[in-house]
């Protein structure tokens, strides 16, 4: 299949909408990644058919049933291989991955470095909270390392990871950093995610009331808009990323990598490969 | 909007269809936006908020078909002009950020007098940047509905008792699903 | 025998080591036998070293189709004593044997003494040197042309072919090496082969796991991921550059984990997929196993099994992956086993898998293993195979879409992306028929009805086993334990004994009704598999109920089960 001819504005953010009712705790970040997604679909007017929603495990992995686009939820960490898998099978879909920092980072670590190196036209939404909300509250790999919780008590007095400068070092595309406190903003980055070729990385920093309590508040007063423009040169982004307070909002890195699309050579009949064991 | 924080940061519109498309877009919103939170509410059983917002829905719905009705065949082409997803909220919905599966009658109506009186300020700003006379009284107009639901809201409001300090207690901890 | 006789068949195992090139005499040697009407069998075994380890090249040539190694080999060709003694318990040798080896190889390793063999000698090294360019190995391979009767043009023939002719020198230094082998060959008493001037028509040769990545696009596949590991990676291998060709993609996976979910993504995007592994990437599939189970995902996981548990043996087989094939996913979750009879077989098993898959939405687990896949056969082309393979999707256009209603047959029609109306959510969380997930007991009962029940009663037609004979003895057995049974079983038909053979291809689901049927008659039956445990024997006595007297009869890797030992067992059963 080719191009989908669009008509702007053909479809309004209630059409991405399905009628399962979201389990997250009311005042969630992760409802304003739904809200924003389904406002970045409507912009980009993709028929809701046309677009593949994959997840793992944890809140943020519940994205895609309340989506009224394809979607598969399937096992913790393993969203981006699998949607890997469907974007080169079916590239005229565009598939998006929502993901948390447990599942991304902690069991899907490796599946990151690979799907940015890589740089499958995929966009992957991360909602980073800092913790792991469906199984009450561990530290997670962007926890901070003083947090106090039952399964590290003092807190874990290890370094967070951070998953922007490691995208960039591993290969990715796009690079953004978004705060759900904000859902216009957020939508915008999933636009461009999404307009952008190859792997995109988008951050979304998401506050888990219920765990966290205090980071709703906190991050609405420190998160900022990006002081300079997006850049394309990686030794820039990188100073950038890593010297930043992790609370830098926007596009911070845009590159030209041009995706993997492994393109088949022809369609021959199969019939013909007995060329390879024939006498 | 954060914008209307800023003074002169009215938006400003080269046509009347696009005004109503921008006023049309808030009112959708903020229906919308109340729907969802109403059915948040219910999820987590909820049901004396979710009344509430399930009526703030319904009366952003009166006010869209309002709106729809004074346009008439003024709307037809226009677009939504500062107020889309490109802007950040609009300036009658309500914060995701802001609720609590437990938050009180008089917490939520707090909640939806705020984005009544930004929709209020929002509204007199464009009246008073507007050079084309026919959107600055439309705008006065819709300003003066906001303003009327301000009102309505506080009367409601003068039938809760205070808030209960303890509002937000659970005798549960949470529940593990995954 | 004398040497005037004529051989039905020879089994040749040639030696040596530090890059001396046995591998590709070995490969030399079954072009140049096969060109001359034979049908041939090349396996192989190596020390552990990457380059410059000891290593032997094992082909049993035939007047007819073989499928297995024979009881021992008639020719060993050492072209020097290097290690050897490391693969001593795969190199069956007696007093009817023969050993052809260097004088300059020093002292002959005790087990080859202690065989009987007789020996002749070569001076390969040394003839080498005579020639500008010369090679041991092809003065090796002169001697041994000559030994068995095979004309030495025959070899020239097939080094020629290998060296693309597009290197004259080095094709005439090999054909000046092989005619000194042949001058120098020692005389010894070997039955010559019999051969033909031409190769008949309609020859195929390839591997098992060759065999397998035709198999699976002959199946329809169009989508493959895999992660590198022993020995099923030329089935990887031989897919990257085929796959290309029919419209499809083959991707490297950062790991099996990967491999597994990347198929899953592309089987929910319409295409078929499979992916090919071994024991430990098996093992670290098993969790996307069971999401595929529940979500309903069709795909294809060949598991090349390999001596185990953890790294165990990764160069050698054994059928010891039945249990976690069937029993490793978590919960009550249905899908589909099944394992190729032979070398040839992967083939149609592969194909058939493919078929499986798509018609039942489920994963298809097919056990094949290190002696089928990585041995290269040549054989008469095989019957070509077709099946009505479809997805059942939604009528266009979908009105109201319920990805897991509940049919009568279990199975439901599958949307694919794209399809309007279709969308839903693939979950791996227990879900109603709509796909929303749910934790009631009676959406969990009824959706494992139905995956149950798609399986069930799915008819798996003839293919679920291959029987023959009768007799009220009979073997069981699956997989590689086929090829040497059926030969035990032909021979004990010689003797007199009429034994039945019941080869399972299809492991899980069970077919008791079917079973019992085979079964009819029958006094006694003899499991005999590759496995310590007796992996088959418990699960047969898990599914089923049997009147006849069941005897477990496991033998572990990681040397194969050969025809004579399986006819051993068969005499001993025949027993009363």
């Amino acid at each position: 299949m080719n191009m989908i001819q669009t008509q702007p504005h053909a479809y309004k953010p209630a059409d991405y909408k399905s009628a399962v009712k979201p389990v997250w705790c009311p005042g969630c970040g992760d409802h304003s990644v739904l809200v924003s997604f389904q406002r970045a679909m409507a912009e980009l007017a993709l028929p809701p058919e046309q677009v593949a929603v994959v997840s793992g495990i944890g809140c943020s992995s519940r994205l895609p049933a309340y989506t009224n686009c394809y979607g598969f939820h399937g096992v913790h960490g393993r969203s981006l291989a699998l949607a890997t898998g469907l974007k080169v099978a079916r590239p005229d879909i565009t598939v998006i991955v929502a993901s948390g920092d447990g599942d991304g980072f902690s069991i899907g670590g490796n599946h990151f470095l690979h799907a940015c190196r890589r740089n499958v036209d995929l966009t992957y939404i991360v909602m980073d909270n800092r913790i792991y909300g469906m199984t009450k509250g561990q530290p997670s790999p962007t926890t901070e390392p003083d947090w106090d919780t039952a399964i590290s008590p003092g807190g874990t007095g290890v370094s967070p990871f951070n998953p922007l400068v490691i995208a960039l070092a591993s290969g990715a595309n796009f690079i953004a950093r978004g705060f759900t406190g904000d859902v216009g903003s957020c939508a915008r980055l999933i636009v461009e995610a999404v307009r952008t070729p190859g792997f995109s990385f988008v951050q979304l920093l998401s506050p888990c009331v219920t765990f966290r309590d205090d980071q709703q508040k906190e991050w609405k007063k420190v998160t900022h808009e990006a002081m300079v423009p997006e850049t394309d040169d990686p030794g820039r982004a990188a100073r950038r990323l890593m010297s930043d307070d992790g609370f830098n909002l926007g596009i911070l890195f845009r590159g030209h990598r041009a995706p993997y699309q492994p393109k088949p050579l022809a369609d021959l009949d199969v019939a013909r490969l007995e060329a390879e064991f024939a006498l | 909007m954060k914008s209307l924080d800023k003074p002169g940061s009215a938006p400003t519109f080269d046509s009347v269809a696009e005004f109503f498309a921008q006023a049309l877009a808030i009112e959708i919103e903020a229906w919308e936006r109340y729907g969802e939170l109403a059915d948040q509410m219910e999820t987590h059983n909820n049901h004396v908020i979710a009344d509430i917002f399930r009526k703030m829905a319904h009366i952003e719905g009166m006010h869209r078909d309002e709106i729809k009705r004074r346009a008439g065949d003024a709307l037809v082409g226009g677009r939504p002009a500062s107020f889309s997803w490109l802007a950040p909220e609009g300036p009658e919905a309500i914060d995701l950020g802001d609720v609590h599966y437990k938050m009180t009658p008089r917490q939520a109506l707090m909640l939806a007098r705020h984005n009544e009186e930004r929709a209020t300020r929002y509204f007199e700003a464009i009246a008073e940047a507007a050079t084309d006379p026919e959107i600055k009284a439309f705008a006065q107009i819709m300003a003066e509905d906001e303003r009327h639901h301000v009102v309505l809201v506080d009367q409601w409001l003068d039938k809760f008792d205070p808030d209960d300090p303890d509002w937000a207690e659970d005798l549960d901890p949470p529940v593990i699903s995954e | 025998m004398s040497a005037s006789q004529a051989a039905e068949g020879l089994s040749i195992v040639l030696t040596g080591s530090g890059g001396a090139g046995v591998m590709t005499a070995g490969q030399t040697l079954l072009e140049a036998a096969t060109s001359c009407g034979l049908y041939g069998l090349m396996t192989r075994s190596t020390g552990p070293q990457i380059r410059g380890g000891e290593a032997a090249a094992m082909l049993r040539l035939s007047t007819k189709p073989v499928q297995c190694p024979d009881d021992k080999f008639d020719i060993l060709l050492a072209l020097d004593f290097e290690n050897v003694q490391r693969f001593a318990a795969e190199l069956p040798l007696d007093s009817r044997s023969v050993i052809v080896a260097d004088p300059s190889a020093g002292e002959m390793p005790a087990f080859l003494k202690a065989s009987g063999a007789q020996v002749g000698y070569v001076e390969m090294k040394k003839l080498a040197k005579t020639v500008a360019g010369g090679r041991i190995s092809m003065v090796a391979l002169g001697a041994l042309a000559h030994v068995v009767g095979l004309p030495e043009s025959a070899i020239v023939e097939a080094v020629a072919a290998s060296l693309g002719r597009k290197k004259p020198e080095a094709v005439k230094a090999s054909e000046d090496a092989v005619r000194l082998g042949a001058v120098n060959a020692p005389a010894l008493a070997v039955p010559k082969l019999r051969i033909s001037t031409a190769r008949p028509a309609g020859r195929w040769s390839f591997t098992g796991n060759e065999a397998t990545g035709f198999g699976v696009l002959k199946g329809g596949v169009k989508f493959v991921a895999g992660y590198p590991i022993t020995p099923a990676t030329e089935i990887l291998e031989w897919l990257a550059h085929t796959i290309p060709q029919c419209g499809g993609e083959l991707l490297q996976a950062e790991d099996e984990l990967a491999s597994i979910n990347m198929i899953i993504g592309a089987s929910f995007g319409g295409k078929p997929a499979m992916t090919a592994t071994a024991g430990p990437g098996l093992s670290l599939m098993t969790e996307a196993l069971g999401l595929a189970v529940a979500s309903e995902t069709p795909v294809v996981v060949v598991d090349v099994m390999r001596s185990g548990p953890s790294t165990g043996i990764a160069t050698k087989s054994e059928q010891s992956d039945l249990n976690i094939a069937v029993y490793g996913l978590h919960g009550d979750a249905p899908h589909v086993v099944v394992a190729p009879l032979s070398i040839s077989d992967c083939l149609f098993t592969a194909q058939w898998s493919v078929h499986l898959a798509e018609s039942l939405q489920t994963p298809v687990v097919m056990l094949s293993d290190q002696s089928l896949g990585q041995a290269r056969v040549v054989v008469d082309r095989p019957q070509d195979v077709t099946f009505d393979t479809k997805r059942l999707t939604p009528v266009d256009p979908i009105e109201v879409y319920e990805r897991y209603a509940l049919t009568e047959s279990g199975v439901s029609p599958m949307s694919l992306p794209g399809m309007a109306g279709g969308q839903y959510t693939a979950d791996g969380l227990t879900h109603n028929a709509r796909g929303t997930p749910s934790s009631q007991a009676q959406d969990h009962v009824a959706q494992m009805d139905k995956r149950r029940r798609k399986i069930d009663r799915f008819d798996f037609g003839e293919h679920w086993a291959e029987i023959e004979g009768d007799g009220d003895l009979a073997i069981v057995t699956w997989g590689s334990s086929t090829a040497p049974v059926r030969e035990a079983v032909a021979r004990a038909r010689e003797e007199g004994i009429s034994v039945r053979i019941i080869a399972l291809r299809l492991i899980s689901p069970p077919q008791p009704k079917l079973f019992e049927a085979a079964l009819k008659g029958v006094r006694r039956a003899l499991v005999i598999e590759q496995s310590h445990s007796g992996q088959l024997w418990r699960y047969l006595r898990a599914h089923y109920d049997m009147a006849a007297e069941i005897v477990s009869i496991p033998q572990p890797g990681p040397l194969p089960i050969r025809p004579g030992e399986a006819l051993a067992y068969i005499r001993k059963g025949a027993q009363a």
